[in-house]
């Protein structure tokens, strides 16, 4: 089954919802021992980096998560759930689960280029054009964005895909067992569900 | 970069869409389900739902609208009408809601705005902003369905709310709304310059040039439609391959 992990930001059941639409079963993961029950981890992302992570704090959810990633089960993190990856954010204070390395920065506005947030459909460039988790979608695909802070990986081996807003930013990263995107795959339409539905049957990782 | 979105808006009054598509074969008239995927299959960007319920009872059955379209309906949703309290927006968002749309409240409690955007985040967060000429190059903000005047300047008040968190401006010209002769370019334009936030044109568009005029001369980030739309002067498609021809980026 497939544990969405609760940490009382928004759109949670919009991403259960697709998820079902995937042909999957769902269910809410509220407290650490949860984890045990299922075999693939979505730690969804709407709101802001502080209170996202404080939360998981004191649900008890952080140690346990970052095991349960370290041991290998496949995880995808959508949006702050990409971004809480890392272990600092421009946006707050608090300490991100540190798996990975890098930054979280926020989107310079200069010459009103761009208007931050980005909210919009926007492209994704993949660097391999056969990446599994495009399959049956493609390369230079719209999906949805609504975000103004993007991640930037010290090692940028781990970047799969970018987006141009303003700059080239990091919109799709993997790493083994690790997922993480900057758009809402469950707010993309079609898209969207193609590439949770890649995720979820797991051939990307073979 | 990013695609201009072309968002359709369905008003809905105790959980049924009225002022909806006007096409056949629909299996249940006003069901915003339907209505709402109806959009999505023709690519619409968003949707936006505006609850025009006047009553208690109406507005929970919103929420129970929201919860399912979000079960089957994968594109942004926004909420609009009667939003008063974080209470209200968080029952919204929980129910399936991406962004909440508020007006009123906005003007009487503008803490609302910045209250909603700490704890929800700003893209959740778009005030609507419904203004009036009053002048050559001012605009008065009207509130309660375009009714009361509030003294406020609309370039302003457009700044001020930026400021307080919101995360996006849905501007409707009151003056252009219905009329189908164009939208207010010039008001569009003025907001949208003295912010950094996108803004959702709407009111009075009726050609598909009155549309890439706000898109480009306008700078907006959006179009909100309507009637045209529900009447079916014209799909999305056919907007989308006009906004395309004219070197806008759309998906």
């Amino acid at each position: 089954m497939t544990g969405i992990i609760n940490y009382g930001a928004g759109n949670i059941r919009s991403v259960c919802s697709s998820v079902i639409a995937c042909g999957e079963r769902v269910f809410l993961i509220e407290e650490g021992n949860h984890f045990k029950k299922a075999n693939i981890i979505i730690l969804p992302g709407v709101g802001a980096f502080d209170d996202g992570t404080k939360v998981l704090s004191l649900k008890g959810i952080i140690k346990p998560l970052i095991e349960e990633i370290n041991n290998g089960k496949p995880f995808l993190g959508i949006c702050l759930g990409l971004q809480m990856l890392f272990s600092y954010s421009e946006e707050g204070d608090c300490e991100g689960l540190g798996i990975m390395k890098g930054e979280v920065k926020k989107f310079t506005i200069k010459n009103n280029e761009i208007r931050v947030p980005h909210m919009a459909w926007n492209r994704v460039k993949l660097l391999d054009i056969e990446d599994p988790l495009f399959f049956n979608i493609g390369d230079n695909q719209y999906f949805y964005f609504a975000h103004s802070y993007y991640v930037e990986p010290d090692d940028s081996s781990v970047v799969a895909g970018r987006t141009n807003y303003g700059i080239e930013f990091a919109s799709f990263i993997k790493k083994d067992n690790i997922v993480g995107v900057q758009f809402h795959p469950e707010k993309s339409g079609d898209n969207g569900i193609k590439f949770l539905k890649n995720f979820l049957e797991g051939k990307w990782q073979r | 970069m990013a695609a201009i979105r072309i968002i359709p808006c369905l008003d809905v009054k105790d959980g049924k869409v009225v002022k909806g598509v006007h096409f056949e074969n629909l299996r249940e008239a006003g069901d915003p389900v339907e209505h709402a995927s109806f959009y999505s299959k023709e690519n619409a960007d968003e949707i936006v739902f505006l609850d025009i319920s006047a009553t208690i009872e109406g507005r929970k059955t919103m929420v129970d609208v929201v919860k399912r379209v979000s079960e089957v309906v994968f594109i942004p949703m926004t909420v609009g009408g009667g939003i008063k309290s974080v209470e209200n927006i968080e029952e919204l968002l929980k129910a399936g809601a991406d962004k909440i749309s508020i007006n009123t409240s906005a003007v009487r409690n503008p803490e609302l705005i910045k209250e909603g955007a700490k704890r929800f985040g700003s893209q959740c967060i778009i005030v609507a902003i419904d203004a009036k000429r009053i002048g050559k190059s001012r605009w008065e903000v009207y509130i309660e369905s375009g009714k009361t005047p509030t003294g406020l300047d609309a370039v302003e008040w457009a700044k001020k709310v930026w400021d307080l968190g919101a995360g996006e401006i849905l501007l409707t010209s009151i003056d252009m709304d219905g009329t189908q002769k164009g939208y207010d370019v010039e008001l569009t334009k003025a907001v949208a310059e003295s912010i950094s936030i996108p803004v959702i044109a709407s009111g009075g568009a009726g050609t598909l040039e009155h549309m890439s005029d706000v898109i480009i001369n306008g700078k907006a980030s959006a179009v909100l439609l309507a009637s045209l739309l529900h009447f079916r002067k014209y799909t999305i498609s056919q907007i989308k391959e006009f906004l395309k021809s004219k070197g806008i980026e759309v998906r």
